[in-house]
């Protein structure tokens, strides 16, 4: 059972592992411009396996930073993090090991989290451990030939390569939608207020990852006011 | 005063998985409370959606093959809602796109 939930985790895990070769491709290019060597932005990239934040850390590096500013930069870029490893917690069996636990919380991250959140019934770990096996060494590899070998793909199929995740994230959230009319609106209403805060020039100005937070307490809080889950519905039930 | 570099790293990589871990570690119990249970039932959908749009329109090198992407993206995971599926469609829409319509430097 946990090994062919395993091999179902690796084999969702290779349109994942593809997306992150892009878009960690250049993450790399970035690390290099900010002064790190290949060695340093493939560990960086084998250890954190965030974007936002990865390129909020090498910005601080390269202006040289104090140690404690990078510390709180990370914990405020990756804050949407703790959202999700909240809503992991829920969705795990109880029967779900500390280790379990504690491997899974080194690769909490918006793609992974949406594979694991899309299950249907409560979420096996070791699907989990599937997806982040193949989805890692894309992550990393990427970042290395991004930051040692530079320009080595076409730019066009960068371009297309970076809309992947994306793709990932509609089939996540467009299936669920169509099902339920109150994720339909949740979804409507998030996208349209994370256009109207990305051009308001009062928001504007803050991280897209903060704004993210800022959205997804807001919404979130407000549907589960105005539509709370029955038992049944939210796949927590009986 | 120079940094180290790999001091840097150390700090980054540790203050991310605490960031992760905690929650997933310190909430062992089922969350009975209906508010927060609902809540982060939303969570994801809220999330994704407001990290996907406007971020896809962006994200390639014309507005019009991101629009196309999100258009096309939206269409199959509607009719379909396989993974693989809905992001390569995605990813070819933009190549011909930008192949056919989109004129500029990055031949």
């Amino acid at each position: 059972m946990n090994k062919r939930q395993f091999l179902r985790g690796l084999r969702v895990g290779i349109p994942i592992s593809l997306g992150y070769l892009a878009v960690s491709f250049a993450l790399g290019i970035t690390a290099r411009e900010d002064g790190l060597t290949a060695l340093q932005a493939t560990l960086t990239s084998l250890l954190v396996n965030a974007s936002a934040g990865q390129y909020a850390a090498f910005t601080v590096m390269a202006a040289q930073g104090g140690y404690l500013e990078i510390a709180i930069v990370e914990a405020v870029t990756n804050a949407r993090y703790i959202l999700m490893s909240a809503a992991l917690s829920q969705k795990l069996p109880a029967t779900a090991r500390l280790w379990h636990r504690l491997v899974i919380g080194f690769n909490v991250n918006d793609e992974i989290f949406g594979m694991a959140i899309a299950e249907e019934d409560k979420l096996n770990p070791f699907y989990y451990f599937g997806m982040m096996v193949v989805a890692m060494p894309g992550w990393a590899t990427g970042t290395f030939l991004g930051c040692s070998v530079g320009n080595i793909l076409p730019e066009r199929l960068v371009s297309a390569l970076s809309v992947a995740l994306y793709g990932m994230f509609l089939a996540v959230i467009i299936p669920a939608a169509k099902k339920n009319k109150v994720i339909l609106g949740v979804v409507l209403a998030s996208m349209a207020v994370s256009l109207g805060l990305s051009v308001w020039p009062l928001f504007a100005g803050i991280s897209s990852g903060t704004r993210i937070i800022i959205i997804t307490v807001v919404l979130s809080a407000i549907a589960a006011v105005l539509f709370p889950v029955r038992e049944e519905a939210d796949g927590h039930g009986a | 005063m120079e940094h180290n570099v790999y001091i840097y790293i150390a700090i980054v990589a540790l203050t991310t998985y605490l960031v992760r871990v905690l929650p997933l570690t310190l909430i062992r119990k089922e969350i009975r409370n209906r508010f927060i249970r609902s809540f982060l039932f939303y969570v994801p959908y809220v999330t994704l959606a407001a990290m996907t749009f406007p971020a896809i329109v962006n994200a390639t090198h014309s507005v019009w093959s991101g629009v196309a992407a999100l258009a096309v993206g939206v269409l199959v995971a509607w009719i379909s809602g396989n993974l693989f599926l809905v992001a390569s469609s995605a990813c070819a829409v933009v190549f011909l796109v930008e192949l056919l319509a989109v004129r500029g430097p990055m031949l």
